[in-house]
């Protein structure tokens, strides 16, 4: 409760919580306001927003509803982020955690791979991996995490090299565990919390590396993205400059609650472990 | 001058490794793509079956994996990134064309962001906690927040479509006929939108950066210790509190060249400025693999050069860098 009250301390973190609780709301309830599929026409083509409010924000080129594919596409840009930083976290967590604890050879190679992941600009690696697999949503995760893991395998190495040290490691060596045991089991997850307070900065990239592939028009041919309605806007940019612009504001409120959000977690974990 | 060479020569081993790892990445995502470049050479010609098992042959791609995998680094050892399709020129040829522009986009849009971005920064770190600092904080997450190719479309309806200042995309006035002065202040106005899109998303991490070290600076004995001596604050905030801060900025100016490189694909497709970003797009576009697969190499090589200038020039800024190893 307490640590309730001082994440709600300052009106940032109560702003980015607000837009995150709004966006899941908006994911969830899709289907259920929009059930019509958001890809099929609704009305006539470029109809300007706030005129027919049975379409409050207007249509496309191909006369599709704006507002269900704003709805549709914040499912698809949350999906996409949560599941890349996700993936991209265990990916680092297992990479650093091993590389710390091992040592010696496979420690050198694991961080020359480490190496060699941030080497590559990791959009240009994102953009190689799709064209090359195919577009589909799981493959556009998999590529966002290709390169998003090496930011937390850094991060969780150094928590494991200095948890190493500790004198509970030494004694579950005396008992006799086994080492991957006490990687897994003893080391990592104490050095979890310094890697999982990089989740939001990897979230919000997540999301604006999936927008910027959409928009190239390597996002999943199938579901409706924000990054997708803008490129899709920018033929009639002159004309009807808000089919861009309405879900390019999606995306700026949504990165900005994560980060926000985000701040307010950490902050409110960091006072509290200050304190005990 | 020794400590810097001892330095360089351990960064171009470690180079070395790391370039390796990406060439074999590479080799492995060219053997994951379907088909090969005969493939992809018959799709752009015509030809039969006969014809197929000849350029299989003759381009060694029969072989086993080992020896395609030796090829392939014996090529690149040849500076021969192969063959594009899409363009039916040599990869290396068109790389070197579209790499100047990409360069001076990055250029520019490095200096920007890490000029203003410092500047702003140690305008909000002179006062932690002050209502501007708070306002340049949120003002520049919000920054942050906004996707490069968003912001360079909003850039040009506002300033190419509604005022006309500027040009709505492309590096130079086609068939203009310019030449000296006057070509470079076409390509300068020309640059002035895709750069300010590149520079200012990244211009927050600066910003960011710059007041966290000085927020941290301030509370340092050496900063009581001027305040102290009664030096005006002017000086503190420069002389001592900024300066201290603005090292890490440095590390970070190579870390983030491997971004900026990938933003300046998205950028350089909104704008339709011709460097290599919009190669990987036309790459893409193309199904040319072999010549995405070359940008990726030299992007990773133009990485690691740039964090090897940013190192030494770290060395030269702080002493205490590499000179355990110099023995001094």
């Amino acid at each position: 409760m307490r640590q309730l009250r001082r994440f709600f301390r300052t009106p940032e973190t109560v702003a980015g919580a607000a837009i995150l609780v709004l966006l899941v709301a908006m994911a969830l309830a899709a289907p259920l306001l929009f059930p019509r599929d958001p890809q099929a026409i609704a009305g006539p083509a470029l109809l300007p927003p706030f005129q027919d409010w049975s379409l409050p924000l207007g249509t496309d080129r191909l006369g599709r509803d704006v507002l269900a594919e704003l709805f549709h596409g914040a499912r698809t840009s949350l999906a996409v982020g949560l599941a890349a930083a996700a993936a991209a976290l265990l990916i680092g967590a297992a990479v650093g955690t091993l590389a710390g604890f091992a040592g010696g050879v496979i420690d050198e190679v694991l961080m020359r791979v480490t190496d060699a992941f941030q080497t590559v600009p990791s959009f240009l690696l994102a953009l190689a991996f799709v064209s090359i697999v195919g577009p589909s949503l799981g493959v556009v995760v998999a590529a966002i995490a290709l390169g998003a893991w090496t930011g937390p395998a850094r991060v969780a190495r150094a928590e494991v090299l200095s948890i190493c040290e500790r004198d509970y490691v030494a004694g579950a060596r005396v008992i006799g565990m086994h080492p991957l045991e006490i990687a897994f089991r003893e080391v990592l997850p104490n050095a979890l919390p310094p890697v999982l307070a990089l989740s939001s900065v990897i979230v919000a990239a997540a999301i604006l590396t999936e927008a910027a592939l959409s928009f190239l028009g390597l996002g999943d041919p199938n579901r409706v993205t924000w990054g997708d309605m803008i490129a899709e806007g920018r033929a009639v940019l002159r004309t009807a400059p808000y089919l861009s612009i309405f879900p390019g504001i999606a995306l700026v409120l949504t990165v900005l609650g994560v980060y926000l959000a985000g701040e307010g977690v950490v902050e409110s974990t960091a006072v509290r472990r200050s304190l005990s | 001058m020794t400590r810097a060479l001892i330095l360089l020569r351990r960064r171009l081993v470690g180079s070395i490794f790391v370039l390796l790892i990406v060439v074999i990445g590479s080799f492995l995502l060219l053997e994951a793509a379907p088909g090969d470049a005969v493939d992809a050479y018959i799709v752009s010609t015509g030809g039969d079956a006969g014809m197929i098992e000849l350029l299989r042959h003759r381009w060694g791609l029969d072989q086993s994996e080992l020896t395609r995998l030796a090829n392939y680094l014996w090529a690149l050892l040849h500076l021969d990134l192969g063959q594009s399709v899409t363009f039916s020129r040599p990869i290396r040829e068109i790389i070197l064309e579209r790499l100047p522009t990409t360069l001076i986009l990055m250029g520019s849009a490095t200096a920007l962001s890490f000029g203003l971005g410092s500047a702003l920064g140690i305008y909000a770190g002179a006062r932690p906690g002050s209502f501007r600092d708070r306002l340049l904080s949120i003002g520049s997450l919000a920054l942050y927040a906004v996707p490069g190719f968003w912001l360079g479309l909003v850039l040009i309806v506002v300033f190419a479509v509604d005022l006309r200042w500027l040009p709505i995309g492309g590096i130079e006035t086609i068939a203009s006929g310019k030449t000296g002065l006057a070509r470079a202040a076409d390509i300068a106005t020309h640059l002035v939108l895709p750069v300010s899109a590149l520079g200012f998303i990244y211009l927050a991490l600066y910003l960011r950066m710059m007041r966290a070290g000085m927020a941290e600076a301030w509370r340092q004995d050496f900063v009581l210790a001027a305040r102290a001596r009664g030096l005006p604050r002017r000086r503190i905030v420069l002389a001592h509190v900024a300066r201290n801060a603005l090292l890490p900025l440095v590390t970070m100016l190579g870390l983030q060249s491997a971004q900026m490189l990938g933003g300046s694909v998205v950028i350089e497709s909104v704008f339709a400025v011709p460097g290599l970003g919009r190669l990987a797009q036309e790459a893409v576009a193309g199904r040319d693999t072999l010549l995405l697969l070359g940008i990726i190499l030299v992007s990773a090589v133009l990485v690691i050069g740039i964090n090897l200038l940013v190192d030494l020039a770290y060395a030269f800024l702080d002493p205490r860098v590499g000179a355990s190893e110099a023995g001094v």
